[in-house]
């Protein structure tokens, strides 16, 4: 099972709508996963600036944390909490020095490294987790969420997607990969680092492998059906891109919506429902083993 | 005339309502509005009724249907028409994976493009495709008629028996077992009455190939009738 949802917006008119629709969208898909749910969303960037999401038990104390980082930093660092998460955005200038005391803190793991990207994730309904980070008032160009119902790993909030494993880069998958032990050990050999066992985060891996080669998103999903084994529709999102792929036997359903002021997917069509003009979209399923791609310029 | 609104009424009490309907019934025409791609709409009817749903549907939708004829005006989720055993579903727009899976009987008409495994295991009905199937179409499939006026997938009519596939358009390879047959009047004759049957009279019927069994996979032969 596992659901998918993924909005990119083409009229920057429908931003501040973003989370809202997301969250809608996640909600209609939570009978195909009611593990855990996540969402990657991405937001303003500021030049100069690099936004960490920050994770940590649900009592931690990020004001304090914030204090001591801004020392660090030379200057108060902007952040906002959301539950057991927190954005804050660092002089890029700054970041070494700030990670670095990040690393040696064990009560707190950074989870996403992003000019625009945000990720939330955690165990539970999706409209419980969406509505504990305030999902509804996020805004923003593009996000990409996914509900799970577990089959390749345990339920935990590292098991739970998106997963990130590039700057700005995030991957949600439904489906099994058969062949990723195989793909992480190449990968670790190429000095790729995982957080978890689970499948889906070694395609995410092998994604930004391929970019941080050289490749473009584009050419990176086109390998991806070579090197990976196994059932899946991935949706993926970089700074500026959406993509959609199936593997070729298209074992998991997926269905797409466009108009002309949004793309979406849905692993089911009830997932887009209550979009904005969803009467007048074009409504497709998307085609095994195609690269589907949407770009901001 | 009944009209009911799915996004007031509950599919349980939509779905209640028409297996409760009687042979001899007077409701013979129902409009079902705002589907939002729900599952399992209008499944298991054993009525001489017409089902008119405005809007895209889900999974199974008209699964199992007897003698109802359920239109569907938008796209199909998983599943259209499974099992069918009579009547008639006919999709508008565009149908996903599994259309007509294992149908008896009936008429499954399709406007535009069905994915991957139209008609699996199809056991008699008859499916007419306006547009292209994709990979693993007619896969297994036993008997009935399976027409597609656009191009076929992959593995088309893989491991088949005594189903008759006839396409217009390209294959873009034939599953195991499967091969080209000479198209014959008496095929032709069988073709145009399906076309008929889906509402077009415009499409010449020399224009199809025939496909089907060569008979040579294990159970074809005599030599293994003993092993059953």
């Amino acid at each position: 099972m596992c659901g998918i949802a993924g909005l990119f917006l083409k009229d920057s008119k429908l931003a501040p709508e973003l989370g809202g629709l997301l969250s809608g969208m996640l909600a209609a898909l939570s009978d195909r996963g009611p593990d855990s749910a996540g969402f990657a969303v991405y937001g303003d960037g500021e030049s100069g600036q690099i936004k960490l999401t920050l994770r940590a038990a649900p009592s931690f104390d990020f004001v304090e944390l914030m204090a001591v980082l801004g020392k660090i930093a030379g200057a108060p660092l902007t952040y906002q909490v959301y539950d057991t998460h927190a954005v804050v955005s660092i002089p890029l200038d700054r970041e070494v020095a700030v990670a670095t005391a990040l690393a040696s803190n064990s009560a707190v793991d950074v989870v996403a490294r992003g000019k625009r990207m945000a990720v939330f994730k955690e165990v539970g309904l999706p409209a419980d987790v969406a509505k504990r980070f305030g999902l509804n008032a996020m805004t923003g160009t593009h996000a990409v969420g996914h509900t799970r119902m577990a089959t390749e790993s345990a339920v935990t909030t590292n098991g739970a997607h998106p997963f990130t494993t590039g700057t700005d880069q995030c991957l949600v998958h439904n489906g099994s990969l058969s062949n990723h032990n195989d793909v992480r050990r190449d990968l670790i050999r190429r000095g790729m680092a995982f957080r978890t066992e689970n499948d889906s985060e070694v395609a995410a891996g092998y994604l930004s492998a391929q970019m941080s080669e050289g490749a473009s998103l584009q050419e990176a999903m086109t390998s991806s059906l070579s090197a990976l084994d196994g059932f899946y529709t991935f949706v993926i999102g970089t700074e500026t891109g959406f993509g959609v792929l199936r593997d070729p036997i298209a074992c998991k359903p997926a269905v797409m919506a466009e108009t002309d002021r949004w793309v979406a997917f849905g692993t089911e069509y009830r997932a887009l429902v209550d979009l904005p003009g969803i009467d007048g979209a074009k409504v497709w399923e998307p085609e095994p083993a195609k690269v589907y791609l949407w770009e901001r310029h | 005339m009944p009209v009911v609104d799915l996004a007031h009424s509950s599919l349980r009490d939509l779905n209640g309502a028409l297996h409760a309907l009687t042979p001899d019934t007077n409701e013979t025409h129902w409009t079902v509005i705002n589907p939002r791609g729900q599952h399992n709409i209008a499944v298991g009817l054993d009525a001489p009724v017409e089902v008119e749903v405005e809007g895209h549907v889900g999974y199974y939708c008209a699964g199992m249907n007897k003698q109802a004829r359920v239109t569907v005006r938008g796209n199909a989720g998983q599943g259209i028409a499974e099992n069918m055993m009579s009547g008639k579903v006919h999709v508008t727009g565009d149908a996903s994976q599994a259309a007509g899976a294992s149908g008896n009987g009936g008429l499954l008409v399709i406007d535009g493009n069905a994915s991957a495994r139209c008609g699996i295991s199809m056991k008699g009905i008859d499916i007419v495709v306006k547009g292209s199937v994709g990979h693993l179409s007619a896969f297994m499939a036993q008997a009935g008629n399976f027409v597609v006026l656009g191009d076929a997938g992959e593995a088309l009519g893989d491991s088949i028996y005594e189903a008759h596939l006839y396409v217009r358009g390209t294959v873009a390879s034939l599953g195991a077992d499967c091969i080209e047959k000479p198209l014959g009047e008496e095929h032709k004759t069988e073709l145009k009455r399906l076309l008929s049957e889906a509402g077009i009279d415009d499409v010449d019927t020399s224009e199809f190939k025939r496909y089907g069994s060569s008979r040579k996979l294990y159970h074809f032969h005599i030599d293994n009738v003993g092993s059953y």
